[in-house]
């Protein structure tokens, strides 16, 4: 058996060490170093209800806070997986060595994250990110001394090999220094290849994250769920070249939102959310900045930052557990924040949809699967805060175990496949480049990405109007018309970055039409996706998974029912507890059957 | 918006001569270097007026956290995503790191760090990844110290700055001493202590290092490169008179994880 994983975040790491511990050789595709992945930067946590706090916490709690975070547009069973994994997932980066920030007894210590009361998230100051995928990467570097993993990196991954059958049976991806464009042969082929920031441009994430791998599956007849579902993150801070996250977990640390109202501070997160305060869900934290600013017109000097405020806390206590974070302000906002208030606005950050999987993570190819970001299947509508890295590493680990499953069960292996069927995909992958290599029009790549990027950012965010995606779709339109009269401006056979990006580029138009397309579709509000013309959650109607098949005149949409066999969906409130709202709930029951029974 | 001068050497590929090229670029607020290369790829024309391709450099994260950006910038190695353009003097001078193979204008292939580290077996041996329980208990002083070197990104500034690292020496470089320490001091790691220190004390080891301390002095996350090194040069020197006093071979293989 011979197995491809293609990108080495959380997710895909995860996935190579599950197969190499069987015995089993990986094939390592990465667009960048893998310890240089997008993984590197998340910062405040990773969920799992480890419960040392007397607070009570459980899997099963982590699950049902998953859930309502979510809005309730995530299939369960996966999700309660994932909750009852999380603690033992932990305790492994524990052994592996991750320096997570400790109590004084030597014990992992866990903070409070967004969209829950209890002390759940496990933590490395605030690097987080960075120390989980450097203990996996060290683990990989291991098994690579063995002989069992093989890496390709600056490796670009253009698309899958798929049979006559329909079964995917390898890759082809493209050497980025010598612009060879090759064949994998795989038995099974894992994208792990992340988010897609760079559709947005003004966005927390690395600037590779262009998403052109799910992009490439999309278009090859993968389905792209929930693609409307973006998050935008409450707390970002400007820059010219892309936007830096201020984590969560400051305001889990005790950090407080604010503005000013009739001269005086107002901390209108904690009025208007009593129970969870500035730790609600983000999508429902940035739709309250969207209102002090857009609609209240109380914004700081008029415009979309409010203050994320720390100077209450003791310097020194602070500084340890969010050095990192604390930094990034000082270096690029230029002020000192535990003397000052940080200001901050909401700005894109995660894409909870993703390809479609089913829950082996395989998506609708058989054999090809995807774990991580890339995927849609553990956030539902709205992402909390630290389950990210959790999801991450569990979706890895269990495709590493699924792939192994699916590889026994094949009449066929990819090496009995007649090389015509790679040579083909390799064949139109080579014409691609060397039409590339063609453009000699006066309009610019990156050009281009900016125009998009505007769109995106202004029109498909916190807040949507039908005519607003409607003009962001025709502009991709125009844009994608435009594409056909790009210069390459380098025509070199010696690590063309350029004509890389371009290709990247369609990819991105793609992905941007189907994320328009899902929020023009889903004619309600939930979660991440907000308009004022359908101001609520329709259950009867859209507790659907919205999923795009990608056709050359654009995504074909078809809706598939979420699978809510373990909790019955609830109303989202973050202003009371949970308790509350299910005694409200049952109390309203108790109510209309005596009245029933009048 | 002002306007700002780029100098930079570039070079086509490992077997081209480098040459110089200016750029005239404008500077929006909080402007870093990575936002003026991006200003060139929008618009690839130099400060003579001619059409030329865009600047090729290696940049990622954009937050001073994956280590990638790496490069020159008047004078001194240090990462572009965060060096801020209203800080350095100008024009600003832009070369990519002399100590590793260069792939194309500033980028380079730093390839060499990942082989050193297998080299140090820098990794905490696991017996799989199975439930276990958690891990051994940590000191959180003991973790404060680990977490520091745990944040090194492999960005090579320390080796660009070290004068021992040379074409002519096979020296690993302080990062890849930091990391014998940050695996021996972890109660797992420490089981195969010996075998990272024998690591450092043959060819490329510490021997090489002739405290010229400007590792330190570059390095993005502040690692007391220089006392860690100290610390390990007494550890290596102690290891190999104990050896020579027992007379006793190398201790056992490293554990195999699975
Ligand atoms: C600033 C920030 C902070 C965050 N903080 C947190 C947090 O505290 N807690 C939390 O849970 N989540 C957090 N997140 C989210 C989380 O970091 C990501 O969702 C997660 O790391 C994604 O991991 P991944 O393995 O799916 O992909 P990534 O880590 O993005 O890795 C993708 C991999 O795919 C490869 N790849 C991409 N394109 C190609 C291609 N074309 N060809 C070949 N390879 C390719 C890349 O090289 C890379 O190796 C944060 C995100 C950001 C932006
Ligand atoms: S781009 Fe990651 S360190 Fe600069």
């Amino acid at each position: 058996m011979k197995f491809i994983v293609v990108g080495g975040g959380l997710a895909g790491l995860m996935a190579t060490i599950k197969i190499a511990e069987k015995g089993e050789n990986v094939d390592l595709i990465s667009f960048v170093h893998v310890k240089r992945s997008h993984s590197v930067c998340a910062q405040g946590g990773i969920n799992g209800a480890v419960n040392t706090k007397g607070e009570g916490d459980s899997p099963w709690n982590h699950f049902d806070d998953t859930l309502l975070g979510g809005d309730y547009l995530a299939n369960q069973p996966p999700v309660l997986g994932m909750c009852e994994a999380a603690p033992g997932i932990i305790y492994l980066m524990d052994r592996m060595g991750v320096p997570f920030t400790r109590t004084p007894e030597g014990n992992l210590d866990f903070r409070r994250f967004g969209g829950t009361l209890v002390h759940r998230t496990a933590f490395s100051g605030s690097t987080t990110g960075q120390q989980l995928l450097y203990a996996l990467d060290e683990q990989v570097r291991y098994w690579e001394t063995q002989g069992k993993v093989n890496k390709f990196e600056d490796w670009d991954y253009l698309s899958a090999v798929i049979d006559d059958n329909g079964v995917c049976r390898g890759c082809i991806a493209q050497d980025m220094k010598t612009m060879e464009i090759r064949s994998f042969q795989g038995d099974a082929v894992i994208l792990c290849t992340g988010g897609l920031g760079a559709v947005y441009g003004k966005t927390t994430n690395s600037i590779i994250n262009t998403g052109s791998p799910a992009s490439s599956a999309y278009q090859q007849g993968v389905y792209y769920a929930n693609p409307e579902m973006i998050q935008i993150h409450p707390t970002c801070i400007g820059g010219d070249d892309k936007l830096r996250l201020i984590s969560e977990g400051v305001r889990g640390d005790g950090g407080r939102l604010w503005t000013y109202k009739d001269g005086k501070p107002w901390f209108f997160m904690e009025e208007w959310y009593p129970a969870y305060g500035n730790l609600v869900s983000r999508d429902v934290a940035s739709r309250g900045i969207f209102k002090v600013c857009r609609e209240l017109g109380l914004g700081l000097d008029g415009g979309d930052s409010v203050y994320l405020d720390v100077t209450h806390l003791e310097p020194d206590w602070i500084e340890k557990r969010q050095h990192g974070v604390l930094e990034i302000y000082r270096k690029f906002a230029g002020e000192e924040p535990t003397k000052v208030p940080m200001k901050v606005f909401p700005a894109m950050h995660y894409s909870m949809g993703g390809m479609w999987v089913d829950y082996n993570q395989m998506t609708n190819i058989p054999g090809l699967f995807a774990a991580g970001e890339c995927e849609y299947q553990y956030h539902g509508a709205n992402r909390l805060g630290a389950n990210s890295l959790i999801s991450c590493l569990y979706a890895g680990t269990v495709v590493g175990d699924k792939v192994m499953e699916y590889c026994k069960g094949l009449k066929k292996t990819s090496s009995d496949v007649s090389s015509k069927v790679f040579d083909a995909e390799m064949a139109r992958q080579k014409a691609g480049m060397d039409k590339i290599l063609k453009f000699n029009g006066p309009e610019n790549p990156y050009v281009l990405k900016d125009e998009m990027n505007n769109y995106m950012s202004t029109y498909v965010g916190v807040v949507r109007t039908t005519k607003q995606l409607q003009d962001t779709d025709k502009k991709l339109l125009e844009l994608m018309e435009r594409y056909k009269k790009l210069g390459v401006y380098d025509t070199g056979g010696w690590s063309n970055r350029t004509a890389i990006f371009i290709r990247h580029l369609w990819n991105m138009f793609e992905l941007a039409r189907g994320i328009v397309g899902g929020s023009l579709l889903r004619k309600e509000s939930r979660g991440a996706h907000y308009m004022p013309e359908y101001p609520n959650r329709d259950d009867e109607n859209w507790l659907k998974t919205t999923k795009a098949k990608w056709t050359p005149s654009g995504p074909q949409f078809s809706l598939e029912d979420v699978d809510i066999s373990l909790v019955k969906p609830r109303v989202r409130r973050y202003d009371v507890t949970k308790d509350q709202v299910i005694k409200e709930a049952a109390e309203k029951e108790a109510a209309s059957s005596k009245e029933g029974a009048k | 918006m002002s306007d700002v001068i780029l100098k930079i050497k570039r070079q086509d590929g490992p077997n081209s001569r480098p040459y110089w090229e200016e750029f005239k670029v404008p500077v929006a607020p909080k402007a870093n270097v990575i936002s003026l290369l991006l200003e060139i790829q929008r618009n690839p024309v130099n400060l003579q007026g001619k059409p030329t391709t865009p600047v090729i450099w290696d940049c990622n994260c954009l937050e001073e956290v994956c280590g990638a950006c790496s490069m020159v910038i008047n004078g001194v190695a240090r990462q572009a995503c965060a060096a801020l353009v209203d800080t350095l003097s100008k024009p600003i001078v832009l070369q990519p790191l002399s100590k590793f193979p260069l792939v194309r204008d500033l980028m380079v292939d730093r390839q060499k760090m990942f082989e050193n580290l297998k080299k140090i077996k820098a990794w905490v041996p696991i017996d799989g990844t199975y439930y276990m329980g958690p891990g051994p208990k940590v000191a959180p002083s003991v973790q404060d110290e680990r977490y520091l070197i745990s944040c090194c990104m492999t960005c090579g500034c320390c080796m660009e700055a070290c004068p021992y690292v040379n074409p002519k020496s096979n020296y690993m470089g302080p990062t890849c001493m930091a990391q014998v320490k940050l695996f021996n001091a972890h109660p797992t790691g420490a089981m195969y202590k010996d075998e990272r220190l024998d690591a450092i004390a043959g060819d490329g080891g510490i021997a090489d290092c002739g405290n010229a301390q400007n590792c330190e002095r570059v390095c993005p996350k502040e690692i007391p490169l220089v006392s860690i090194i100290a610390e390990l040069n007494r550890e290596t020197a102690f290891r190999g008179f104990n050896r020579w006093l027992k007379g006793k071979p190398k201790g056992p293989g490293l554990a195999a994880p699975g």
